[in-house]
């Protein structure tokens, strides 16, 4: 399926934010995600089905000010 | 120092760790400063070289309070989700709160921060709103929930110092009580050291140490100004005047003409 990945398009085959941060190499990661704008917190990722053109952030830690 | 939410830090130092020369130099900062806190950002990851991970270790590494921001966001709901995320990947209730309204300047948005540290405060948030030195808008935050004010020095990352030393002092005078600590647009130590004198509790403070052509000197500099005011503060300083007053004794000078 299609999707948004950090503003790239990609062709995942995946049911699940779960799987999806999986497969694209996040597994045990310090990351945070949100799902088309809306957060959805690392407990969720497994129950949370991703539908085709949602838009899916992976954030991590970074220098701020 | 008053408490920030229940936790007293060991100094007044705030720092930033964006824009240093390289992560070393970065550390170095925080040693030879002993900056009591670090603030911190996400951003996109990527899962091939996941750069965050490594940063992360080096906060962890630094042992400091941290304070994540939502530096960027210009609507409420950006900032409220951001929020939402750094509280799950720092595991912290504390947030640096900002709401951008004006990108010449980034003047906060003072609406949409208030409306923002609302909704935090009620999901169980500690905001440490960006703000501006106006009183009302500050009034507002306390209502919300806010128990610290970070009003701007001057526009983030210009090094002018404190624009508005009136104003930052009856802040100072109006809430005697509220934590309150510059944020933002401090160059040189002595510009911390005025803020510090005034009765500010802390300054938070990025691009004059990260840019500075020493940074780690340039971060013990701002340490010992630090210092220096807050001793001044409570040393109680003497009011200005107008005209001289010689601080020689005149009694007892003998009579030469």
């Amino acid at each position: 399926m299609k999707l948004l990945l950090n503003g790239a398009l990609i062709d995942a085959q995946v049911a699940t934010l779960a799987d999806l941060i999986a497969i694209e190499g996040f597994g045990g990661a310090k990351v945070a995600t949100a799902v088309n704008g809306t957060f959805i917190p690392a407990l969720a990722r497994v129950d949370h089905i991703l539908s085709v053109g949602d838009a899916v952030e992976v954030l991590a830690p970074m220098q701020g000010g | 120092m008053r408490d920030f939410y229940g936790t007293a830090l060991s100094n007044g130092l705030m720092l930033g760790t964006a824009q240093y020369p390289s992560p070393a130099i970065l550390a170095g900062a925080f040693k030879r400063s002993g900056a009591s806190v670090a603030t911190v950002s996400l951003r996109r990851e990527s899962g091939q070289d996941r750069a965050g991970q490594d940063f992360w270790q080096l906060i962890r590494d630094l042992g400091v309070h941290i304070l994540p921001n939502t530096a960027g966001c210009h609507s409420v709901k950006e900032a409220v989700t951001t929020a939402h995320m750094a509280r799950e990947v720092f595991d912290t209730k504390w947030i640096k709160l900002e709401v951008i309204g004006e990108e010449d300047t980034l003047q906060p948005d003072v609406f949409g921060l208030v409306d923002a540290a609302r909704i935090l405060t009620e999901d169980g948030f500690q905001v440490f709103p960006y703000t501006t030195e106006d009183l009302v808008v500050a009034d507002k935050l306390l209502h919300a929930g806010c128990e610290v004010l970070m009003p701007w020095g001057a526009p983030i990352g210009s090094g002018l110092g404190l624009n508005n030393i009136f104003g930052l002092r009856a802040m100072r005078a109006h809430f005697p009580d509220v934590p309150l600590v510059i944020d933002a647009g401090l160059g040189l130590p002595s510009q911390a050291a005025a803020a510090m004198e005034m009765g500010y509790d802390a300054v938070l403070l990025n691009t004059a140490v990260a840019k500075a052509g020493d940074p780690t000197a340039m971060a013990e500099a701002f340490a010992a100004s630090i210092k220096g005011g807050q001793l001044a503060h409570a040393a109680d300083p003497m009011e200005p005047r107008d005209m001289a007053s010689p601080s020689t004794p005149v009694i007892g000078k003998a009579f030469l003409e």
